[in-house]
């Protein structure tokens, strides 16, 4: 095995019953999640819904004001986080500007009192996987928002902890970089082959590296599957629209199919046909080279349609007519917005 | 070209105001200098230059004004308040930005209240119990009551706030605690402050006079300043010795400030320019 190996130690994380309020306001309640070992888990949700706060319980930075967080088989509420066995990676990266990159990346294990030679062997080991080699006598402040963000993960893997806790460490990134840290962070944990636990509120990022993925909405969790399970089969209103780009369309109940129930329909399921059951009127088309955004209003209800590139789009002001086949209807319950399956 | 001129012209100007203003501000010094150096009672009535250079005033102040033994009283109680002020306003600044405890807020407002009380009215009531504790004339009058500031723990209070909350805690999960996480991070990322501080302090006590003159009485516990006192009611038909004695203990502070002047100016001007 090379350098970089893992224990074998099993690192499924559990979350029994988590609830967390600040000052009376509770910012994650009642959750209950199993992540298995070496599981990619990617936390999804908009900002202020609770994804953070789970994580940092996970990692020990928080306590929860009731429930048990077990990591492997050992229940770690009253362990401290540096006990713990788990990293975690800042969105600010939170590099020590003070040391060289050599001296933060071996922070972790200077303050474990690793011997000097070892550390420095293993830090240079982490630093080279992620192709910091040469800077490694710089200083934070003169490396890149991309190599800052790698120290980062250098600081995390030299300790070779079980679990990983990353909070949107891609977010001060440009979309360049971000691509393409996405798929060093993917290579990353085939290679460590240890737990990932990732909040983002990009949808991109969670549908491209997770192996599974939780989504979250307001403290709660509405839905945990492969990424192409929410996506085909989303639990919710909010994770119909919160999952894929351009979101959902969201029918009232009734203007399609009778019953009390909502119909919702992906863009790319939407077909304009002049025989269709709706009429929408054309407010916006958008090329975007290999396909084509056609935006309007069906009723009160603003839509959105994808259509192949090259073919004849409508233009602004049209009517045009919309059919939504039967496998690309999904049916939610007007008052609970839950999922009906048939 | 015109612009050059224009430039040129300004330029004159802004170091003839300089040079006027530099003539102001080391005209005395220069003038205690040359005193220093001239017999003990020519200063008043001999021309400004330097005549009869002699260090027999020098040496006579020395003697006189026991300034050695000064001198060293100031070194021990300025070394003794700049160390401990520095201790104390590093631990309770760290305790007020990284430690959550009930009333914070509050005993972080009675500290800061604290510097709106002028030193004057408190004097009586402090050299009141100086002398209850039977403490006049010792060290321990000298330092204990300025081993910590409210000053200093406000101004490394300010600097600490800048620290990312997020390194404390990339510190926390590393394995570092309070200790760990104030000696690696929080002290080495606020030194030009701390020792702009450091600095402010040690002068702040090397030239301080009326606490000195309250709680000694023998010359024995003299500082540099209650020295000086001394030395000039001593001397009052020699003017040039109480100069000459000025110049020996402005020495030290002088040389201090050549070598930390650096650190002074960026503590001072930390936080003007971001980054």
């Amino acid at each position: 095995m090379t350098l970089m190996a893992y224990s074998p130690f099993v690192a499924q994380v559990r979350l029994v019953n988590i609830t967390k309020q600040f000052d009376g306001v509770t910012a994650v309640e009642d959750i209950n999640l199993d992540i298995a070992d070496r599981e990619f888990m990617i936390l999804l949700g908009p900002s202020g819904c609770g994804k953070s706060t789970l994580l940092r319980i996970i990692a020990g930075l928080e306590d929860p004001t009731e429930g048990e967080v077990w990591i492997g088989d050992k229940m770690v509420n009253d362990v401290l986080p540096k006990q713990r066995d788990v990293a975690m990676v800042f969105q600010s990266y939170a590099l020590y500007p003070h040391k060289t990159v050599q001296a933060n990346i071996e922070f972790p294990l200077k303050v474990r009192k690793v011997a000097k030679t070892e550390r420095g062997v293993a830090a240079l080991a982490a630093a080279d996987s992620l192709g910091l080699g040469e800077y490694m006598q710089r200083k934070p402040a003169a490396l890149s928002g991309g190599q800052r963000q790698r120290v980062a993960l250098a600081r995390a893997i030299v300790r070779k902890p079980a679990v990983f806790c990353m909070d949107e460490p891609l977010s001060n990134l440009d979309a360049k970089l971000r691509g393409e840290t996405r798929a060093e962070l993917i290579a990353l944990h085939q290679r460590l082959e240890s737990t990932f636990i990732y909040v983002t509120h990009d949808q991109v990022e969670a549908m491209t590296m997770g192996t599974r993925i939780a989504v979250m909405s307001r403290g709660h969790l509405e839905q945990i599957g492969s990424p192409q399970e929410v996506y085909d089969k989303p639990a919710s209103v909010f994770v119909a629209q919160f999952v894929g780009m351009p979101p959902m369309n969201i029918l009232p109940a009734g203007s399609l199919e009778s019953g009390n129930h909502l119909v919702g329909v992906r863009p790319e399921q939407l077909e304009i046909a002049a025989s269709g059951p709706l009429s929408m009127k054309v407010t916006l088309v958008e090329q975007l080279g290999h396909e084509v955004l056609v935006t309007g209003d069906v009723g009160a209800k603003r839509f959105v349609v994808r259509v192949a590139a090259h073919t004849i789009a409508p233009r602004i002001g049209d009517v045009v007519g919309l059919d939504a086949p039967e496998a690309g209807r999904h049916r939610f319950d007007a008052t609970t917005e839950q999922r009906i399956d048939a | 070209m015109a612009i050059d001129q224009v430039t040129g012209a300004r330029r004159i100007g802004r170091y003839t105001l300089l040079m006027v203003a530099a003539v102001i501000v080391f005209f005395p010094i220069y003038v205690m200098l040359v005193g220093a150096f001239k017999p003990g009672n020519k200063v008043l009535i001999d021309r400004l230059l330097p005549t009869n250079v002699t260090l027999d005033t020098l040496r006579q102040a020395w003697r006189e004004g026991n300034l050695g033994r000064a001198l060293w009283n100031s070194v021990v109680v300025s070394v003794v308040i700049t160390v401990a002020q520095v201790a104390t306003s590093v631990l309770a600044a760290y305790a007020f930005v990284f430690l959550t405890f009930p009333g914070k807020a509050i005993v972080f407002a009675i500290f800061l209240a604290t510097l709106l009380v002028p030193l004057e009215a408190t004097l009586t009531v402090n050299r009141h119990i100086m002398q209850q504790l039977n403490w006049l004339n010792s060290y321990r009058a000298l330092t204990v009551p300025f081993l910590a500031t409210a000053f200093g723990i406000f101004m490394i209070r300010q600097v600490f706030l800048t620290i990312p909350k997020e390194m404390r805690e990339a510190a926390s999960m590393d394995g570092l605690g309070h200790f760990g996480f104030l000696g690696e991070v929080a002290v080495p990322l606020s030194r030009p402050t701390i020792g702009a501080f450091a600095l402010f302090s040690f002068l702040t006590s090397w030239n301080s006079y009326l606490w000195p003159v309250l709680v000694t009485t023998k010359s024995d516990y003299n500082t540099v300043q209650t020295g000086l006192k001394a030395l000039k009611l001593a001397s009052l038909d020699r003017p040039n010795l109480v100069i000459a004695g000025t110049v020996i203990v402005a020495l030290p502070i002088f040389v201090m400030l050549i070598a930390f002047q650096r650190q002074l100016i960026r503590g001072l001007t930390a936080g003007a320019v971001k980054g």
